[in-house]
């Protein structure tokens, strides 16, 4: 089991679903280009921001490099701090580990701070099967739980709702809160929030969290957050657990003085996030007694395999690919199918898991670049992308394609001069009878079959009335 | 619990099997210093406090127990750490709690309670003081559960930059607490809005 990165439905057919819903349209268009703005904005004011990238992308490479040495290190450090550190192959083993450590504290109610690595793993769910209710307490989150939908966005979860859907969900499903006067105000609604959830940070004994960097040289976590129920979760319960994918390590303290100044300007484009916390095991006297540590590999040692592929693992989960991409922005993170959608999702996901529809999710980008300019660790995610078509079109060699046919074709059509013009002025004369079709835009919107499955998605231009190269000899033969 | 060998054995073999075996070597071509410490640092910190909501006000020694008692005016009750001093809190006329590790939840839930603490390091250019859980700061629920924050600065505690900052901390392995503005949220059309579940209201003063 690899938990929730896999999608059952192909990329095209549940992106058309997706793209018949006008308002999810229209929340992502406003959502994306607010946060693009910002983070354009407070990116500029850091000189130095390509360095830090370039500095960035090499410590998480060399993590990788030296993970084995690192993640003993780690457990190490962790385990004399005072830490209880656990190990898990799969979702499902490491849904198994927090169950069990839940279980023996007595407590039927935990509270989670966001966190991708739980979600990955379905870890809800898990504890939900055996009479653990986890309480989601970070906004979108929230929403999104109370809903009983699915995120959508790494950073944001909800960015699919408006203020006037939030408004609406929360006056029918929070049951303290007086449904006659909730305004949709955000202020409004982060009290609402606040006030849903303060009588259960404090009494709560089970916080569960994730954790974004992982200090190998000193056993220490850190989660960046903005609301405060990140500090709530991680200070107050008796007993904490934290679910972290292996790859979240760095190597020292002073590692996180790069990424500390990447993560918050690339994710919710501040200078910085309101809350940032970082801990080492026990502290007495100060914050959550019993502190658990579950290690995580889930997919990620498949993807460290694969030399182009593996740079996916430097991924800091800020979301800035998703939030330039003009694919996610018109068709949202649900048509991804996994908890990580968008350009990093389209590469992560088929290499953590190749189950169900996960091969069709490299096609999902226009191979524009925009994410890899976002990326603040560098991930060339075009390159990834295209290296995975790559590899999904030799794995189907041996077996009959039209697509290799009518490429074959094109080969040797195009090789040589006189068949390539002789083809255009075939083609020329054969698409004159469509032009009355076609109309002004000069385009056709299906075909039949088989070049049905290139029209499905595209319009089909025909051929101009003339080429560049006749327009040329016209021009100069006098 | 069971720490289970078996996984543990597994994951490192994977890992061993797969990863990279090229050493790398990390480029540090970015600002790791500060430029020249001055009087614009504090404008700094100040305008970036103030771009994220947080109040600030500048003063000398001298004036700070004054400064702080109109900050906590309105506060019906005040906590503080052990270690900040009795000076800090001497235009305050409501009671105050002294922590000792024994004020519970419930204490600092009540209404009305501020806290006052001071800080470890502040960093201008983003508008973040540190807290390390030093004897002026104490345990990292003091700062918290209150609705109200009150944060000492001294001028000679402001670095520029944040590698400046983290360099200066004395154990980074004690409990870290970094605060950029009061308590806020991206969450709704990822517009920031103030104010969700830590202190709403941050009021910092920086001494010289």
């Amino acid at each position: 089991m690899s938990g929730n990165v896999v999608t059952r439905l192909p990329f095209p057919v549940a992106a058309r679903r997706e793209l018949g819903d006008e308002q999810l349209r229209r929340n992502l268009r406003k959502a994306t280009h607010t946060i693009r703005d910002k983070r354009l904005r407070v990116v500029g004011e850091v000189p130095d921001w390509e360095p830090l990238r370039v500095a960035g992308a090499a410590i998480k490479d060399d993590v990788l490099a030296r993970l084995p040495d690192l993640l003993e290190q780690f457990e190490a450090a962790a385990t004399a701090a005072g830490a209880t550190v656990h190990w898990a192959r799969d979702a499902e083993e490491a849904c198994a580990v927090v169950a069990a450590l839940v279980q023996a504290t007595g407590t039927a109610e935990v509270v989670k701070v966001k966190s991708m690595a739980t979600q990955e793993i379905g870890l809800n769910e898990a504890l939900e099967a055996v009479g653990i209710h986890a309480v989601e307490t970070d906004l979108a989150e929230l929403i999104v739980q109370l809903a009983e939908d699915t995120p959508s966005h790494i950073l944001v979860p909800a960015i699919h709702y408006n203020r006037t859907q939030i408004r609406d969900i929360f006056a029918s499903k929070m049951a303290d809160v007086d449904a006659t006067t909730l305004t949709d105000d955000p202020p409004a609604l982060a009290e609402a929030a606040r006030r849903h959830l303060r009588s259960r940070f404090l009494s709560t004994k089970v916080g569960i969290s994730g954790a974004n960097f992982a200090i190998a040289s000193t056993g220490t976590l850190a989660v960046v957050e903005s609301e405060g129920n990140g500090r709530m979760c991680l200070t107050l319960p008796e007993t904490l657990i934290s679910v972290v994918g292996i790859e979240k390590l760095l190597p020292t303290f002073a590692d996180l003085e790069v990424f500390l100044q990447l993560l918050p300007r690339s994710s919710t484009g501040e200078r910085m996030n309101p809350y940032t916390s970082l801990w080492t095991g026990v502290t007495p006297g100060d914050g959550p007694q019993t502190v658990h540590i579950v290690l995580v590999d889930n997919g990620r040692t498949d993807t460290l395999a694969d030399p182009v592929g593996r740079q996916a693992l430097r991924c800091i989960r800020c979301s800035a690919c998703l939030n330039v991409c003009p694919v996610y922005e018109r068709v949202g993170g649900h048509a991804y199918g996994s908890v990580y959608p968008g350009p990093i999702g389209a590469i992560l996901s088929p290499q953590m898991s190749g189950e169900g529809a996960n091969r069709t999710l490299p096609y999902a980008s226009t191979l524009c670049g925009a994410c890899f300019d976002a990326c603040p660790v560098r991930i060339d995610i075009p390159q990834v992308l295209v290296h995975l078509r790559q590899s999904g079109v030799d794995a189907a060699r041996g077996r009959p394609s039209a697509e290799r046919t009518a490429m074959r074709t094109m080969s040797y059509v195009m090789r040589d001069r006189r068949r390539y013009a002789a083809a255009l002025r075939a083609a020329r004369r054969g698409a004159a009878p469509l032009r009355m079709v076609a109309g002004r835009r000069g385009a056709l919107r299906r075909l039949p079959w088989p070049l049905s499955a290139w029209t499905s998605v595209r319009d089909a231009p025909l051929p101009p009335k003339q080429t560049f190269r006749e327009w040329w000899a016209r021009e100069h033969s006098s | 619990m069971s720490t289970r060998p078996d996984a543990r054995a597994e994951v490192l073999r994977r890992v061993r099997a797969a990863q990279p075996t090229a050493p790398v070597r990390v480029p540090r071509d970015y600002a790791a210093d500060d430029g020249p410490a001055g009087v614009e640092l504090v404008d700094l910190l100040v305008d970036r406090l103030e771009d994220y909501k947080a109040a600030v006000r500048r003063c000398t020694a001298d004036a700070l127990p004054a400064v702080v008692g109109e900050y906590l005016a309105g506060a019906e009750s005040l906590v503080a750490p052990a270690g900040v001093p009795e000076t800090w809190l001497s235009s305050f006329e409501g009671p105050v709690a002294r922590d000792s590790g024994a004020l519970t939840v419930a204490d600092l839930d009540a209404p009305g309670v501020a806290v006052l603490t001071g800080c470890a390091v502040a960093i201008a250019q983003t508008g973040t003081l540190i807290l390390d859980a030093g004897p002026d700061q104490g345990r990292r629920l003091l700062t918290l559960v209150p609705d109200h924050h009150v944060c000492v600065v001294r001028v000679d505690q402001i670095v520029e930059r944040l590698p400046a900052a983290l360099r200066r901390l004395a154990d980074p392995t004690r409990p870290l607490t970094m605060i950029s503005g009061p308590s806020a949220t991206s969450d709704i059309e990822l517009n920031r809005v103030e104010g969700v579940h830590g202190p709403r209201r941050l009021e910092v003063v920086i001494v010289s």
